[in-house]
This record gives structure tokens, sequence and C-alpha cells, in this order.
């Protein structure tokens, strides 16, 4: 009885402080304008299928792609015996799904089990490449500090938790024994092996302390694993999902059309419909592209908080192969990082930040005097081939790229900078519709040999 | 060489088969001059009736977009479109992948439809409907060639087994580069980079794809884009590779291989 009460209160506490965070991180993604979701939603839910639950792009990457996969197949199913966590820990029970379930107990419970060993050796691995082998990709500038202590953070509580599985179940096999009325007889592939060889022979009371220990421990874990991932790059678990569902469907070639602009050219050159309303000349200049987070797109801003930091998109991009200071992972980590410094002022009140000071502070009435060129350097923007290679390479779709051009969009229309060598190209397109500023007809190639 | 414009042909009331995208780099650029005239060549001899816009035909935009000019970009284009529509041009080929992908991706939000075709799969089309056919032991035959996959068509349009299948009628020997189709690297001239210097760094892109194809010790280095061309070009001088290692546009190899009538 006070196991369950106090079991109901801890549970509550976790998972309403996993909810007030996870509000925050919803409401920084919503920092992002609107952009509509087009496309038919079939192909929507395949690459969802396909590339989050079936995590067919992170095969291109064979030894990384099995070892990650055990983790995920670990996770997933461990969630069955948390629901008997929760069932026995509300109810004061142990291991509830025994009764209904039989002898599929033991087959669930010895899959869980056996995918566990492998989610243990594939973390000691992980642990192994991110910090004995130099992996290039895992050792770039924007890795040093908190995202390295993050990604070791969560390797670490994975083999905490995995461990507590394992204490509590190996336990429970020996005190079947000792007090079968509780513990009923089961047959676990892992434990019922295991459980004997570390655990025989001890006092039947430090068993059943040891078994407590690792059901609190595993629970425990799980809290703070779900608290923890609002703050983490390990939110990639869970916004994978959405992320590849809201992932644009266009030819990947296309550069999103802008209305706006493409209406006010056509109706300088005459093109524009005649009864549309004449613009408003006093309205106030519209700004182009982004420089901040409220003029990416919430889909930007999604894509920013699913990135797992891997580097993939890093390590194929052709910039930062060649030693310039672009790297594609960098920017989508500043989008995210400038999302959450904007999320925290807003959420602040502090009336500092409200340009007008009657209205309350929000996404657009706000304004710190900084702006993502406090984390993003131009140089960094300048050196894009807009190559794709790392659109290509995310594992969950998300799209550096678009980051990228948007940030070239402002530069150039809102703010008329950018590298003075495009000048002549600018100029060249103006004045004679071509890319080089050349006297020649287009025709000149007909007549040499 | 006898190319008729689009305006000489709607003089004459007629509409060509194709309309052929020259694009700036292969009006104005030495190099890929011998490129356009080389498709011009190979569509003449296939005997396709085709039509090219001339001084009518403007920069598609994709430099002055990718630099994040979109008013310039729309000018351009709008600018196109109406041309374009004005002939109501339907079919279309450029020898251009930049172009290619503009027209192809970013027109019909503007308001210009046209099915238009890289000249890669067009020269794959000719070759296996027999329109034009290879000579037995060309210039090529067993000679190594790699390929280098431009992003605009390899990975912005997908586009990988056309130029491939074209190469592999030359009876050459097609080594690939271990960065090949999806994973290609960048020639390190799109997204406006062609005009402007290289941002800090240790090494110019074009230098790291060179050094890449060169390890395969090739003949040729086969591209389809005049901007790879320039770049790799540029990349063999730079290693001093240029009298072992020729880089040609697959148009170049297949005028070169064709059996005249």
């Amino acid at each position: 009885m006070v196991q369950s009460i106090v079991f109901a209160v801890v549970a509550l506490l976790a998972l309403g402080f996993a909810y007030f965070q996870f509000s925050k991180v919803a409401a920084n993604i919503r920092l992002g304008k609107d952009e509509a979701v087009t496309g038919p939603a079939g192909e929507r839910w395949k690459n969802m299928l396909l590339v989050a639950f079936g995590q067919k792009k992170m095969f291109k990457r064979p030894i990384p792609a099995i070892l990650h996969f055990m983790l995920y197949a670990a996770f997933v199913f461990t969630q069955i015996e948390l629901i008997e966590i929760f069932i026995d820990g509300i109810f004061g029970v142990h291991r509830w799904f025994l009764g209904p379930l039989g002898g599929m107990y033991n087959f669930i419970i010895s899959t869980i089990e056996l995918l566990s060993v492998l989610a243990f050796v594939a973390t000691a691995i992980f642990l192994i490449r991110r910090n004995a082998l130099y992996i290039p990709r895992f050792h770039k500038p924007e890795m040093k500090g908190w995202p390295k202590l993050d990604a070791n953070l969560i390797l670490v509580f994975e083999l905490i938790l995995l461990a507590c599985i394992f204490t509590m179940n190996g336990t429970d096999v020996v005190l079947q024994d000792m007090d079968p009325d509780h513990y009923r007889p089961t047959n676990f592939a892992v434990s019922g092996v295991f459980g004997p060889m570390v655990f025989g022979g001890m006092e039947a009371s430090t068993l059943y302390t040891l078994e407590r220990v690792g059901w609190w421990g595993h629970l425990l874990m799980v809290f703070v694993f779900l608290n923890y991932l609002p703050k983490s790059k390990h939110l990639h678990i869970l916004l994978a999902f959405p992320n590849t569902y809201f992932a644009r469907l266009k030819p990947r070639g296309e550069m999103i059309n802008m209305p706006e602009v493409m209406n006010e050219v056509k109706s300088m050159m005459g093109l524009g419909d005649p009864n549309a309303p004449e613009p408003d000349m006093s309205a106030e200049l519209p700004e182009f592209g982004a420089d901040d987070v409220n003029e990416m797109s919430w889909i930007d801003v999604l894509g920013a908080y699913s990135c797992t930091e891997c580097g993939r998109c890093t390590a194929v991009c052709p910039a930062n192969i060649t030693g310039k200071k672009l790297s594609p992972r960098k920017i989508v980590m500043n989008v995210r990082d400038r999302a959450e410094e904007v999320g925290g002022k807003i959420r602040s009140g502090n009336m500092e930040f409200a340009p007008d000071k009657e209205a309350p502070l929000s996404g657009s009435n706000f304004d710190d005097g900084r702006n993502l060129w406090d984390y993003i350097t131009r140089e960094e923007i300048h050196a894009c081939t807009t190559c794709n290679a790392c659109v290509e390479a995310c594992p969950i779709l998300i799209n550096p790229l678009e980051m990228i051009n948007k940030m070239r969009r402002h530069e150039i229309l809102t703010e008329a900078a950018g590298p003075a060598d495009w000048r002549p190209l600018f100029n060249s397109i103006e004045n004679q519709q071509r890319a080089w500023s050349v006297g020649t007809s287009r025709t000149a190639w007909t007549q040499e040999s | 060489m006898q190319v008729k414009t689009m305006a000489e042909f709607a003089a004459e009331d007629k509409q060509p088969e194709i309309l052929f995208w020259v694009g700036c780099a292969g009006s104005f650029d030495d190099r890929a001059q011998k490129i356009t005239r080389a498709f011009a060549e190979i569509l003449t001899a296939a005997g396709i009736e085709f039509a090219i816009l001339g001084d009518e035909e403007a920069c598609t935009g994709d430099p002055a977009r990718r630099a994040g000019n979109e008013f310039l970009f729309q000018m351009v284009a709008l600018q196109n479109i109406e041309t374009l529509n004005m002939y109501g041009v339907k079919k279309m080929v450029t020898a251009c992948p930049h172009c290619f992908n503009t027209i192809k991706n970013e027109y019909p939000a503007l308001g210009g439809h046209y099915d238009i075709v890289h000249h890669t799969q067009l020269l794959q089309e000719l070759i296996n409907d027999g329109r034009i056919k290879m000579t037995e032991g060309g210039d090529f035959k067993g000679k190594r060639i790699t390929y280098h996959d431009s992003c605009y068509l390899g990975r912005a349009n997908g586009i990988y087994e056309a130029p491939r299948d074209v190469l592999r009628s030359l009876d050459g020997q097609l080594v690939e580069m271990k960065r090949s189709r999806q994973n290609g690297l960048c020639c390190g001239a799109g997204g406006a980079q062609m005009w402007k210097e290289d941002e800090p760094g240790d090494k110019r892109v074009n230098m790291e794809r060179t050094d890449e194809a060169l390890t395969l010790n090739p003949d040729i280095i086969a591209v389809n884009c005049p901007f790879c061309m320039t770049m790799m070009n540029d990349g063999v001088t730079g290693r001093q590779a240029q009298d072992k290692v020729m880089v040609y546009d697959l148009s170049e190899l297949v005028v070169r291989s064709m059996a005249r009538s």
C-alpha cells in the first residue's frame, strides 16, 4: 500500500514535470513561421514508416546502423515491461502479466532480455567509439562541451537502466525458490541462467532489497530519461517520427518559391493580376529570408529539435571536408539553441525584450538585440555549394540546406549584403540577363568550328 | 553550323520537335561551347528538328536564386517563361543540370510547365532507339572512364543511370569513384560558388574531387555539367595531369564515337 502511494506520487511528479518541459519544446517549435503541410498524406506515412520506424537511411552505414538498431529494438520492446511495472506499481502486485499471458510471458520477457544483452553490447561499443576511437564527425568544434557530455550521459544512463533490468529479473529467479507464492516461477532466457550464477547464495533479505533496487532503479531511470529528453539531443527518439512525417515532399532540387516576391516582380513587369488590390506603399517592408527562428519555418525548427548531432551531414559536406568553417550540423544545432534562447526569454516575461511595452511578450513582440548571426558567421553560410549531400545524409530527413538558403536570402534581400564577388554576377544577370558580362551573342558558338 | 532559332521557326509558322536550351555556360564559356556544338551535331545527326532561343534566352536565374537573390531570379525566370509560353514551347533539352533543375522543378510554381530532359537522358534514348549508332571500336574502346555525378542531375533529380548507360555504349571501362551516385562529391561550383572566391579552408573542393578521380588512374573523367567541366579541368591542370587525363562531357564522347552516314 505504501509502495503504491509512493509509486503514484513519484510517477505523477515525473510525468507532470515532463509534460511541462515538453510543452516548452512544443512552444519553441511553434516560434517558427507557419508553413502549410502539402502533398499526399500517404507519402508522409510511408516516409515515417520507412525512415523513422524502419530506419532505412541509417543503413547507408551498416555497422553503426546495426548497433543502433539493437538499441532501438530493445527500447521499443522494453516498453512492454514498463507497462507491467506501471500496473504492478499502482496495484501493488508482482509481475501481473504472468497471469493472463502464461507461457507467452516467458517468451516476451526472454525476447526483451536477449535484446537487452545486445543493447548492452551496442552501448558499450558506442561509448568506446565515441571516446577511444577517433571518428572525425564526433570531434568537430561544435561537439565540444555539452554535446559531448550529453552523448556520453545518454549512453551511461542506458547502461544503468539495463543493469537494473537484469538485477530485477536475476534476483527474481533466485527468489522463486525461497518464496514461490510471491515470486512465481518463470523461465527467462538470460536471467534464468545468469541470475543463479550472480545472485545465488545470497541472503533472502539482500535479494529482496536488490530486486526492489532493480525495479525502482529501472523505473526511476525511465523517469530521469523522460525528463532529460527535452534538454538533450536524445529527443530524436520521439521527434524523428513527426519530423519524417512533416518533411517536405517537394523535389529536392526545388528552392521554395517566394510568392510575395514573385507577385511584386510580376506587377513590376506588367504581368500581375490587373484586379489585384494596389500594394499598400505605407506598409512596413517585410523581411525576406531568415535571420532568426521566428523567420524560419516551424518545420525547420522541428528539424532542429529532432537532430541527434550524429554529424553524417557534416561528414559529407564538401565545404567541411575541405576545411571550411561550414558544418551543416552546427547550423541545425544553432537554430535549436537560438529557439531555446528565444523561448526561454519570452517565458521569463522580462518586458525588457518587448518592443511594444503595452502588449505581452510573444514571438512577434520580441527583440533581444540578438539573432542567428550571433551563432552563425557569414563565412559558414557563404561556403555552401547547395549540393544537397547533407540532405541526402540525414537519417531522419532534416534539411540543413533549407536553413542555409533562408539565411542567404535574408542577407541579400533584407540586408542588401553578401559576398562582394557576387555583385558582378547580379549586375550581369540584371542588365544582360546572362551570368557573365560578355558582349557576344548567344549564338556565337554556331559560328566557330 | 546552321542552327535555327525559335523566332525563325515561328516566322515559318512551324514548331521544332524540341527546344535546345543552351544556357549561359554553353553560350559563353569557351570550353562549354564545344559541348554545345557536340550536342547540336548529335541532334542533327539523329535527324531531330531542334531550335534554340538565341538572344531571347536569359539566364534561368539559378545562381541568383541560390545566392539568395530572389528578386533577380524572379525577373529572369518570369521573362523566360513569357518567352517560352509565347512560342508555345513544350519539349526542351539542355546540357546544363542547373538550367535543367530550375526549369523542371522551379518554373512550374511561376507558371512555366515544360517537358524538359537533360541531354544525357536524350542521348540514352537516342542510342537505345538506334537513332544514333556507335562505331565498333571507337576512340574510347578500352579506355578507363570515371563518371562524376553532378549534384543537380544526381542528388537533386535522381538521374544516375542514364549517363552511365551512355558511357557503357562507348565500349570503355567504366570505373566508379568511392563517392558516387547519391554519395557523389560536389565539384565545388554549385550554389553560386562559381562566381566567388572560396571561403578560407585547407583545400579547394575541385582538388578534393580531382584527387579522388585520379586515384583510379582514369584516361577520361566524364562530366554532365559545364560547371563541373570547369572545376574538374582546373583540378586536372592543377595536378599537372592534363597530358594523361582528359575531361569530357558525355556529348563530346558520343559525338566522337557515333557512326556517321
